[in-house]
């Protein structure tokens, strides 16, 4: 790559010149960046909420001390936040109140929990009906006002726009699984449009509770080992049996290289390339010939102007359910094809579980780290590997290799899949 | 903006409201002559008003059960219309093309089975230890499809199963201003180049518990009589929420000239931006979204349709914003196109964008929809529109639409 700020496509080269990360690994990239590389597990048993019943009792939870009953959306913002602060901070963009560009939030639908369903029932006027009749004549009659404001769905980015100070009217997107990229895609996007020299990209989720528990239950998702929760997301191992919920946020700033440059801003790597392509298959199964996810990574290559055995590691969806570690093997098989036994392909969700909103900007900032570092973190809980899938998974223990570019997968339920390649700065 | 920027033209079009299907329904009743009777349904969920989807015939555009199995109304609806866009469009069914179109929805949530929250709640009523019982309820109680059919980002899944629409797929939540930035993005992505063809909407149904109780968290909603969005203009305000799936099929010019399809309008520029609401911060906010587009205005009447929510003080705010355009030589001729249908939340920018191009393809504007003397006749063939959204909680935008083929003014960048 040469020196100049555009890319092999006249674009407008964007770079990441800030990252912060919140998981159940810890609070910032020092503390992540430890326990990942040290093969440590975020999982625990669920203390939130009562889980007698529940066929899944564990999930990689964030849990603050005193602050007050869960509230979904406020503690998705509150994970939001520190990684914001975090990576405007390393940035060394704008200023306390003011970020000089759009916000491109990936957080999960707002919903009314059971917990504020039954505050708002148990109130005093709704005596004599019931269900959502008793509900409205309460909300008639209390001050409701708090949760106007954080059960809209574009509460999440509305109130982290007052927060940073961005520009113009923030974007709150769902792509299931793949948000956390889409929202790094949307940043780019703009970037390459020369509509702004920066963007503000955040993925955050922080919503487990009961009945997010029970939902993936039913859709047979989760991993059920309950009784060793930290070896329960083992993903492309024979004996998986699903994902791990689990919360955190991640926020990369991104820049024009011009832009990056001009200030004099560190830059951390640079968004060669994206690639997307929606699935017509079913809700929550991949094309079973992998065509929609393989075209999503071949479209990120494209993208990029990149080859396959210029990827030197890559940053796997590894959601741990049987039926993605089998797609996803199968598409990169075909898109790798002989890379494929020279290309590391490691998760992250072995250590830290499924952030789903929040899980494709978590990992894109993992890639970054790993090209900083030259350091792959392992998929941990790699006992017995699935036969079926013969690719080098980094199993257990981390691996010291210069990595100077990083594909990271996302794919999601209703058939969003979104591919991001990460690069070292140019030399 | 650029005279060599790429120009965006609406070539498809899917509308269903309360006030019928297709666009034949909406011109005909909106240009009768007489003030429009809108449908509203004053009983079902008293003291609030909503304007019901009218009936639509799921099977048409969803034709497997199977499928339809999958969603609740609001993803029955947003498909559907989705569909309705794409067949007018005529790349319904032509899997090259459906594999070249980017899709972005604006969508609030999908449907609670509200018979078993209603269930649940009693059974965990008044109990010391809620957690266990609840834990059993919902076990028992909740089925995997109705956790599909809540899904935000499931009505976009929906659409690219049923249709087979399968470029990027991105899915905006967010009320009013989602809609608005659906349709921004997309005009920013084919003005520069980073796509031809996009599949842009979102859908609404308003006769939701779930969804009038949101709404309610702050005291939003209009109590009594229907009445035309200006008749509450004297009073603490409040909305008449309504229901509505509006698809549009936004195309690059050479694109849709390339395989001979039709514009009905050309959308010059979409602008938004939003602020905290304090006092007189919105229309601070109107005033630089109009200096963004006032050079593509030429002085005279221009037809504008508003999204006006209904909600006191922004009610007063948005109209004196549109009245003022007189003091820049401008002579706005208002519809408020609440008054007919409702806010149809993530639907209404969508909506308002297709009413628009309806008028501007057929050339004329809607005759007034209140008789209060806001709205004044307009006689003639318009060649801009202007569409105003100011959303009920955040964000302020403004939205340009004009014939394809008047020549588009000056070269002053944005």
């Amino acid at each position: 790559m040469s020196h100049s700020a555009k890319d092999h496509r006249g674009r407008p080269l964007v770079v990441v010149t800030g990252i912060g990360i919140v998981t159940s690994l810890g609070e910032g990239k020092e503390d992540n960046w430890r326990n990942l590389t040290a093969g440590v597990s975020g999982v625990r048993k669920i203390s939130r909420f009562p889980t007698e019943g529940l066929r899944t009792q564990i999930a990689g939870t964030i849990d603050w001390q005193g602050e007050g009953r869960y509230c979904a959306p406020m503690h998705s913002i509150q994970l939001a936040s520190k990684s914001a602060i975090e990576a405007i901070e390393q940035s060394g963009i704008g200023s306390r109140r003011f970020f000089p560009g759009p916000l491109f939030v990936a957080n999960s639908p707002a919903e009314t929990k059971w917990v504020q369903r039954m505050v708002i029932y148990n109130g005093q006027h709704g005596a004599g009906s019931n269900g959502y009749d008793r509900l409205l004549k309460n909300v008639a009659m209390d001050d409701f006002s708090r949760y106007y404001s954080l059960f809209q769905f574009g509460s999440i980015a509305e109130h982290l726009a007052d927060k940073f100070g961005t520009q113009g009217q923030p974007i709150s997107l769902t792509t299931a699984c793949a948000s956390g990229a889409t929202s790094v895609q949307l940043g780019v996007e703009a970037i390459r449009r020369g509509d702004t020299d920066a963007a503000l990209c955040i993925g955050t989720d922080g919503e487990i509770c009961e009945e997010m528990v029970v939902r993936f239950n039913l859709l047979s998702a989760l991993s059920t080992q309950n009784d060793d929760p930290q070896g329960a997301s083992k993903p492309f191992s024979k004996t998986r049996d699903g994902f791990v919920m689990a919360e955190g946020s991640a926020t990369l700033v991104l820049e024009s290289y011009d832009g990056a440059k001009a200030r004099g801003a560190k830059i951390l790597g640079v968004v060669r390339g994206t690639g997307e392509r929606a699935d017509t298959f079913h809700r929550t199964r991949s094309t079973p010939d992998g065509s929609a996810i393989i075209d999503t990574i071949n479209r990120s290559l494209v993208d990029a102007g990149m080859s396959p055995p210029e990827i030197d590691c890559i940053n796997a969806h590894g959601t741990s359910t049987p039926e993605n570690d089998k797609m996803e093997f199968l598409a990169l098989s075909a898109v790798l094809g002989e890379s494929l036994g020279s290309t590391p392909i490691s998760s992250n969700k072995s250590m830290i579980g499924h952030t789903l909103s929040a899980a494709g900007t978590i990992e894109a900032a993992i890639s970054l780290l790993t090209i900083e570092a030259g350091v792959i973190p392992p998929t941990i809980n790699c006992i017995e590997q699935d036969p079926n899938i013969l690719m080098d998974v980094v199993p257990n223990e981390k691996r010291v290799q210069a990595v100077n570019s990083v594909m990271s997968n996302s794919f999601g339920f209703g058939g969003q899949n979104v591919c991001l390649i990460f690069s070292a700065e140019p030399a | 903006m650029n005279l060599e920027k790429t120009e965006v033209w609406v070539t498809g079009i899917g509308l269903v409201s309360s006030l019928g299907e297709g666009l034949d329904s909406h011109w005909t009743q909106l240009t009768s002559g007489d003030v429009p009777v809108p449908s509203v349904d004053s009983t079902s969920h008293t003291p609030y008003l909503v304007h019901p989807i009218v009936d639509f015939e799921i099977g048409t555009q969803i034709p497997k059960r199977s499928d339809q199995r999958q969603m609740g109304p609001w993803q029955h609806l947003g498909t559907y219309a989705a569909g309705l866009a794409l067949d007018d469009a005529g790349i319904a069914h032509n899997p090259e093309l459906l594999a070249a179109t980017n899709m972005i929805v604006a969508a609030g949530g999908g449907e609670r089975d509200l018979d078993v929250d209603t269930a649940i709640m009693e059974k965990i009523n008044g109990l010391e230890n809620p957690g266990p019982v609840l834990n059993e309820a919902l076990n028992t109680e909740l089925r995997p499809t109705l956790f599909l059919a809540q899904l935000s980002n499931l009505m976009a899944g929906n659409i690219s199963i049923v249709h087979g629409v399968t470029d990027s797929s991105r899915t905006f939540m967010g009320e009013e201003s989602a809609g608005v930035s659906a349709i921004e993005t997309a005009v920013g992505q084919i003005q520069h180049g980073q796509g031809e063809i996009f599949l842009v909407g979102g859908a609404y149904i308003a006769e939701r518990a779930d969804m009038i109780m949101l709404m309610e968290f702050g005291r939003t909603l209009w109590q009594g009589e229907h009445g035309s969005v200006w008749s509450r203009r004297d009073t603490a305000g409040g909305m008449i929420m309504g229901s509505a799936g509006a698809f549009l099929i936004l195309e690059s010019r050479s694109h849709a000239e390339a395989r001979g399809a039709k514009p009905y309008a050309r959308i010059n520029r979409v602008v938004s931006d939003r602020c905290n609401r304090q006092p007189g911060a919105a229309r601070k906010v109107g005033d630089g979204l109009f200096k963004q587009i006032r050079d593509q205005i030429p002085p005279g009447p221009l037809p504008v349709l508003t999204g006006c929510c209904g909600i006191q003080p922004h009610l007063v705010d948005e109209l004196d914003f549109l009245n003022n355009l007189t003091e820049r030589g401008i002579d706005p001729v208002i519809r408020g196109v609440t008054t007919v249908l409702g806010n149809t939340m993530e639907a209404q920018f969508p909506v308002n964008v297709i009413l628009a191009s309806l008028a501007i393809s057929r050339g004329a504007f809607f005759d007034p929809f209140d008789a209060s003397g806001v709205e004044q006749a307009f006689s003639g063939d318009p060649e801009r529109i202007l569409i105003s959204t100011w959303a009920h909680w955040r964000g302020e935008s403004l939205a340009l639409i004009e014939k394809p083929d008047v020549p588009l003014r000056g070269g002053k960048s944005k």
